[in-house]
């Protein structure tokens, strides 16, 4: 009886598996299948293979003006909330303060909060403020969103490292600002890293937020949803949604490896630090 | 301490610190000297270490003064001490090579680079690590990056180099050979380390003067051998080493000599000048006796000033030692006796009947 359940379980567990790698990876591979088929209308059979899709984003000017809002929203956001990030992770694991553990899950809360509902409070608030929608705007509401994430990352980071460290840096004779630079930047270097990559992969990504708050100059994500209503400029689509894939994959590896890399030299196992990506 | 006049490095008077309601130490008051080796000793949560932090600039008193080298340090943080740690868990940094380890507090005084590599080989060579200056810090093993630690303090030149527990995290092999090259440094620098532990036979083979805290106060400070031979109360005596407690009652004293009637032992007198000062005689109530001050008379055996007679309930055999535990007339436990196992000495069995020697002058008094 046992090792008949055991041999289902296991047979079963297989199918599964593969099932759900199927239904979550096979939509991602039909995008640069698509970018790179050479017909208009999305369907199967492929009819061929083209690069043209990528030369026709290449000349496509409305695209390079959202390219380079995203590129500045990205940014600005990965910056931002990877210093707040820093800040909150840093009290976090040294100082003890009332209401400590409160306070951090209600930092983290916007992890978990839909975005819709974030973003119309946050269309809200702006318009009681009567400031104007602008790439500011977005840079604001992703800052919100991108925050938790580099507190999940950064605390791992400022949570492993050892206090007599700092100690030790300031009894050698150190002040606080040189042991800031000299022990403890280096060592939260690889979160800070890994921080960025990925806070800067959500705000590119991110569509809901951007689409509410963004003015007359729109993101990436804006931009390729607004094209969508023509059928025509869909394989374009395809192939920048191919890009945008390429990129956050490689930004998520990036990340990763950076981060392991770092443990390893410290000499910790890294799964120990607590990975993210 | 070879010194004639011994100048005093560091004042501790009245250092008190409170935690919350919680009073981690009460009004400490010591003198420690330059050039010595100074152990703070006692179990953990004791305070040795609060006050090795409050000497380092970690801690700030909540009352009292802290003098180094003459100087008030109230007011003076940690990195304009004229002292060097070595941590507990050596605080070795993960991300710097062992030369740049040990060149990290040059390179603040801001040393021109040639003269930082020499100081910094020098300290290596100093601690038997020389030429490794440039392995990671994370290929090095337990006792190199110990090592490490302590060049990276000496390397300093500071007054006083305090060590946090250094050898706790070493297996016993190691940490008995650290504790000779340690202490053998110190007498060569000729620099006063001040080592907290909570391991005395560490503080006993270590220091010249040793304080035994215990709740936040000094219990005791004496060198060594007179806090073995003279505890000052039952805590410390059963803290430091074994000791065999007995009930006494003091007779009187008379010419010079002190009357004391011990059940276990019979009645004997011993020297008055034995009797610690300030000890109330109607208040002993019991003394003590090391294991090695008991001695069971084999045939042979040299005579000794007192004899009783004891029966052998078991022993236990280490070598080049045998402890017996002997039931005396008149004492409810048995009492532990230390033989040193020299050549055609039998070990007497369980059950046997034994004479017990020992001294007046071996007794410490207790109330």
């Amino acid at each position: 009886m046992k090792s008949w359940l055991q041999l289902f379980s296991a047979k079963w567990l297989a199918v599964y598996a593969v099932a759900y790698m199927v239904f979550l990876y096979a939509p991602v591979i039909l995008l640069p299948m698509f970018a790179f088929n050479d017909a208009t209308v999305i369907s199967f059979p492929l009819s061929g293979f083209t690069s043209k899709w990528f030369g026709v984003l290449w000349e496509t000017e409305a695209l390079h003006g959202a390219v380079r809002n995203s590129l500045i929203v990205g940014l600005s956001s990965a910056v931002l909330s990877t210093m707040l990030g820093a800040c909150a992770a840093r009290a976090a694991a040294r100082y003890r303060f009332p209401l400590k553990r409160s306070m951090m899950s209600f930092i983290m809360l916007p992890l978990v909060l839909p975005e819709i509902i974030v973003a119309v409070a946050l269309l809200v608030l702006l318009m009681q403020l009567g400031m104007p929608l602008s790439l500011v705007t977005v840079v604001l509401g992703h800052v919100l969103i991108c925050t938790p994430f580099a507190i999940a990352i950064l605390n791992s980071a400022f949570q492993g490292l050892d206090l007599s460290l700092e100690e030790a840096s300031y009894d050698l004779g150190e002040s606080r600002w040189g042991t800031f630079r000299r022990i403890v930047l280096p060592l939260v270097m690889p979160g800070v890293v890994s921080s960025l990559l990925i806070t800067f992969t959500i705000s590119l990504d991110e569509f809901i937020i951007a689409f509410f708050l963004t003015g007359t100059e729109v993101t990436l994500p804006v931009y390729i949803w607004s094209q969508l209503r023509f059928p025509t400029k869909l394989p374009s689509v395809m192939a920048l949604g191919t890009i945008l894939l390429a990129l956050s994959v490689l930004l998520l590896i990036l990340a990763e490896w950076f981060r392991r890399r770092a443990a390893r030299k410290q000499g910790i196992e890294a799964s120990a630090t607590g990975g993210f990506a | 301490m070879a010194s004639p006049s011994p100048q005093p490095i560091i004042d501790l008077a009245g250092v008190t610190k409170n935690f919350g309601t919680f009073q981690a130490l009460k009004g400490i008051d010591a003198t420690i000297n330059e050039g010595e080796f100074f152990s703070l000793l006692g179990p953990s949560g004791c305070g040795k270490t609060t006050l090795l932090r409050m000497i380092a600039g970690f801690e700030t008193p909540t009352d009292g003064t802290i003098m180094i080298g003459g100087q008030d340090m109230a007011g003076v943080p940690a990195n304009r001490r004229p002292t060097n740690m070595v941590f507990q868990s050596y605080a070795i940094f993960p991300h710097l090579s062992v030369a740049e380890n040990v060149g990290y507090g040059l390179k603040t005084r801001k040393l021109p680079k040639a003269e930082i590599a020499r100081e910094v080989e020098q300290a290596l060579q100093m601690v038997d690590l020389g030429g490794l200056g440039s392995r990671a810090a994370h290929e090095l093993s337990g006792g190199q990056r110990q090592r490490v630690a302590l060049a990276r303090a000496l390397v300093m030149k500071p007054k006083v180099v305090l060590l946090d527990e250094p050898l706790s995290a070493l297996d016993k092999k190691l940490r008995d050979q650290m504790q000779v090259e340690l202490r053998q440094l110190q007498q060569k620098l000729g620099i006063t380390f001040i080592l907290v532990t909570h391991d005395q036979e560490e503080a006993l083979t270590m220091s010249d003067r040793i304080a035994v805290m215990f709740d936040g106060r000094i219990a005791q400070l004496a060198t060594p051998e007179e806090l073995y031979r003279r505890p000052a109360d039952k805590r410390i005596a059963s803290f430091i080493g074994v000791m065999n407690f007995l009930d006494a009652k003091a007779m009187g004293g008379m010419n010079g000599h002190l009357a004391l009637d011990i059940p276990a032992l019979g009645n004997i007198e011993m020297p008055s000048s034995l009797v610690p000062e300030g000890l109330d005689l109607q208040n002993i109530d019991t003394v003590g006796i090391r294991p090695e001050m008991l001695t069971i008379l084999f045939e042979g055996s040299e005579q000794t000033e007192q004899v009783t007679t004891g029966t052998v309930t078991s022993t236990a055999y280490y070598g080049d030692m045998t402890y017996y535990s002997v039931r005396l007339p008149g004492h409810g436990e048995d009492v532990t006796i230390s033989m040193r196992n020299t050549a055609g000495r039998s070990i007497a069995p369980a059950g046997s009947k034994v004479p017990v020697g020992w001294g007046a002058d071996s007794i410490v008094l207790f109330q």
